[in-house]
């Protein structure tokens, strides 16, 4: 072993029941380095950190760790802490309710009975050499949330960590705030400490890091120094095939009909989160998109469409006929569909299977008491599993063990077995894999040329360019604009929002 | 609390020294001095003897015992409700043994303690090992309990040992603090065994959550048994003693209590549970675990039986009233505690606005 490595995990394998988590992947993190792990969702990088942490116990391979002879096994959190091996997770894991000097001592008291001065002098000559600004005798709780971190760090460097894994520690944290972070990675960093770091922010990897591994489908992709390795390339390892598919993705210019009634039109329809009414028409086999700043209002329309919040006003147009939609259940009998923006709190129901989650919508449809035969819905859910490619051990899994990628596919097959005419899609693509990102657009696509009429709604201005073929603008909750064919381009959009109200419509 | 709330500028060295557990006793304490003072002022007379006081700590020697057991469990953030039936249980078992088995005082006080710590050890090993609700555990426990003790003797039974009978009535007297009787005699002050064991074990709690590793991860396991787990904190067995020391103070608190009756019935210490629920309550121990006092569990007692006596000075003597009294002065204790946390979060998010205006 070279001697300014710290820590290195050969030819590691994990495996869940159905799901090949890690095979055979390599990692190596040497003194007094930035090492960035980066993947998609599912790569396996949280089973990595899993297993180096002893969350997880490995299957097969060894991990070598400097200041132990041979071989080491980890089976929980308190031995990789012996190990030198600390971690600093997304969530703040400390106690709230306690000062921040109990945070950096809970857990590691040594006698029985509390040394109440010692602690808050010792914490506050840790505090102090990290430069952190919180007082010892602060409770934690009334700290911001970059401090907490800290403190989380500060705890890890007390311990004499010699690896100190980052994992996402700056996603809820604001610029400035990520600064104060980057700030102390690098003063740790020249104490020799080696820092793994997770994170979903290419830009931070390139500012703080020193190398990257990079991990698909379980399985090392390689090891690269960051010079060598410029952003284009790593989004390519990351995704495993090369960005010139996305440009496969190619939307179909006015393939519907606008002489033919409108798939849905409503005239001025409001709701009462939506106050200000609008017009608004899709035709069959559309794709149009809703596109503003969040909060301009575009969910608050759809919802309105799909009956979610009480309709205060205006006119329903199905297929040319008047109708009425008022309720979720009535929207969906005229064949609209809603997928929506929350995943977690709308969407998904976490304990029921994914072939629960999937027969959902159309069991509501059919009505409670008319259950479908469990042959039924396992047909249904294995097709759209097959059809959908939902990466799941079988069926019958909880749909809250998958992915966020796949839990998204399944609510996508939800609304597709309904057969919906219109099918309305909020954020669909939101905090998923680029991977899946990609299929889900062109599945948007391809429904739209089978006749399905399509709202799509992304806050990636990009996604909305590759596939709308209109774009309706939005500000300050009110729709300002309307974009169509060689229109819609970025710059276009930017200066619709920004110039409001003066709108120049053809 | 929220997190967002919260949230302080980055570079904020200011000391806060008060933390919510400091909040919520302060409130308590200041409540019962307020409260006891109005009744001075109001119905004066009893109120101003000492011996008010001292009667007070006398009738619920028992119940303080019980929910400094109580605001153990809570903080570390589970429940015990079957401390009542385990008071009965052992008020029975030692009335039994006293008068039909020969025990002596030092025998049944062993068993006393010996119950307590077995109801613990089993509802604490069913609560942390296999992950039962607490709950359902000590719901389980109290019915157990409550069944063993119609077992024991389906009759009320008094104590006639002589050596237990001298105990009971031994008395501390403390002439400065006593009154004048009608007839002109000076009635000293006074108080029973039972107090100065109670007082001596809410002191003995106090430095055990203050200053020894059990009770600091009592807390650190009530604020979040995730991060305490991930921090190195042994969880379980953090959870399995707090359900030990409730069970021992409930053993011990039974004893107490027949030193203050001499007398074993089926249906003692009814409701005991929830009272000392409520008085942590009161006292500022949160349902939710990790922020909680027995100083202030002291006072909710305290607080508690101020109501009954003021609810009976003023007139009010069918029981309902007090039930109804306490009822609602549970709920505006709790809206004040809540009212005053989120005060404070506001007040950190008030200060980071206006600290972000001026620019700092």
């Amino acid at each position: 072993m070279q001697n300014d490595i710290v820590l290195s995990m050969k030819k590691i394998c994990k495996t869940f029941p159905g799901v090949r988590a890690l095979h055979d992947v390599d990692f190596t993190l040497r003194k007094g380095e930035i090492h960035a792990v980066m993947g998609e969702n599912g790569a396996g990088k949280s089973t990595l950190i899993k297993v180096l942490t002893g969350v997880y116990q490995k299957d097969s391979g060894t991990i070598n760790i400097e200041g132990a002879d041979g071989e080491i096994t980890i089976r929980s959190p308190q031995e990789a802490q012996k190990y030198g091996i600390s971690t600093v997770y997304q969530e703040i894991m400390l106690c709230p309710n306690l000062t921040v000097a109990e945070n950096i001592y809970i857990g590691r008291y040594k006698d029985p009975i509390i040394q109440w001065r010692k602690t808050y002098k010792e914490s506050g000559k840790i505090l102090e050499s990290l430069g952190i600004p919180a007082n010892p005798k602060q409770q934690l709780g009334s700290c911001s949330l970059a401090v907490q971190q800290m403190v989380a760090i500060a705890r890890a460097v007390d311990m004499d960590c010699k690896v100190l894994i980052l994992d996402e520690p700056t996603s809820s944290l604001d610029e400035k705030e990520v600064k104060m972070i980057f700030t102390l990675m690098r003063n740790l960093r020249s104490r020799g400490v080696g820092i793994l770091f997770v994170t979903h922010f290419l830009e931070q990897v390139y500012e703080v890091c020193d190398r990257i591994t990079v991990l698909r489908n379980g399985e090392l992709v390689g090891e690269y120094e960051i010079e060598s390795l410029p952003k284009v390339k790593l989004v390519e390892k990351m995704i495993g095939k090369t960005l010139d598919d996305l440009s496969l993705i190619h939307k179909k210019e006015e393939a519907y009909k606008e002489d033919t009634a409108p798939a849905y039109e409503a005239v001025g329809l409001s709701s009462n989160v939506c106050t200000n009414s609008f017009d608004f028409k899709i035709y069959k086999g559309e794709i149009n998109g809703f596109t503003g700043l969040l909060g301009s209002g575009r969910s608050e329309c759809v919802r309105a469409i799909f009956g979610a919040d009480k309709v205060s006003g205006g006119e329903v147009r199905i297929g040319g006929k008047k109708t009425r939609i008022n309720k979720p259940i009535e929207a969906m009998n005229k064949g609209i569909g809603y997928l929506p923006e929350d995943r977690k709190q709308d969407g998904i129901i976490e304990d029921l299977s994914v072939r629960e989650n999937i027969i959902l919508a159309l069991q509501v449809m059919k009505g409670f008491f008319k259950p479908f035969t469990r042959s039924e819905a396992e047909a249904y859910a294995n097709e759209f599993i097959k059809s959908l490619g939902i990466k799941t051990p079988s069926a019958d899994t909880p749909i809250k063990s998958l992915s966020g990628g796949n839990q998204q596919k399944v609510i996508l097959a939800r609304w597709l077995l309904t057969h919906p005419q219109y099918l309305i899609l909020d954020e669909p693509t939101r905090g998923i894999d680029i991977g899946t990102k990609v299929e889900i657009q062109k599945l948007v696509l391809k429904l739209a040329e089978e006749g399905v009429s399509v709202t799509f709604i992304s806050s990636e201005i990009e996604e909305m360019l590759r596939t709308c073929s209109r774009l309706i603008v939005m500000r300050d909750r009110s729709i300002v604009g309307e974009l169509r064919g060689d229109e819609i381009t970025q710059d276009k959009v930017m200066s619709t929002i920004a110039k409001g109200s003066e709108r120049d419509e053809e | 609390m929220s997190r967002d709330a919260s949230r302080n500028m980055p570079g904020n060295t200011r000391r806060e020294p008060i933390s919510d557990t400091q909040l919520l006793l302060s409130i308590s304490i200041f409540v019962f001095i307020g409260m006891y003072a109005l009744a001075i002022i109001i119905w004066g007379g009893g109120f101003s003897r000492p011996q008010q006081l001292f009667d007070m700590l006398n009738n619920n020697a028992y119940l303080i015992i019980l929910s400094c057991g109580l605001t153990i469990v809570m903080i570390a953030g589970g429940i015990d409700i079957s401390v009542g039936g385990v008071t009965a249980l052992v008020v029975m078992a030692c009335v039994v043994g006293l008068e039909t088995q020969g025990q002596s005082v030092g025998a049944s006080m062993l068993m006393a303690v010996g119950i307590g710590l077995a109801f613990g050890v089993v509802q604490g090993y069913l609560v942390s090992y296999l992950n039962i609700q607490p709950f359902i555990v000590t719901l389980a426990g109290m019915f157990f309990a409550r069944g063993l003790t119609t077992i024991v003797s389906v009759e009320p039974r008094t104590v006639k040992n002589a050596a237990f009978l001298a105990l009971k009535d031994a008395r501390i007297e403390i002439p400065w603090l006593g009154y004048t009787a009608k007839n002109g005699s000076l009635i000293p002050g006074r108080i029973e065994g039972g107090v100065i064991v109670a007082l001596i074990l809410v002191a003995l709690v106090y430095i055990m959550l203050k200053r020894t590793r059990l009770g600091r991860n009592l807390y650190a396991v009530g604020g979040n048994a995730q991060s305490a787990l991930m921090l190195g904190v042994n969880v379980r067995r953090t959870r399995f003693m707090s359900y030990i020391i409730c069970g021992l103070l409930a053993g011990i608190g039974g004893f107490v209590f027949l030193t203050h009756t001499a007398a074993g019935n089926a249906t003692n210490a009814a409701g005991a549970e929830m009272n000392a629920i409520a008085s942590s309550i009161i006292g500022g121990t949160l349902l939710s675990g990790g922020v909680g006092n027995v100083i202030g569990s002291l006072f909710g007692t305290l607080i508690l039986s101020t109501i009954k006596s003021i609810v009976q000075a003023s007139g009010l003597r069918d029981p309902w009233w007090q039930s109804i009294t306490t009822g609602a002065m549970l709920c505006i204790f709790i809206l004040l505690q809540s009212i005053v946390l989120s005060n404070r979060s506001k007040g950190r998010l008030s200060r980071k606005l206006t600290r972000g205006a001026l620019g700092q």
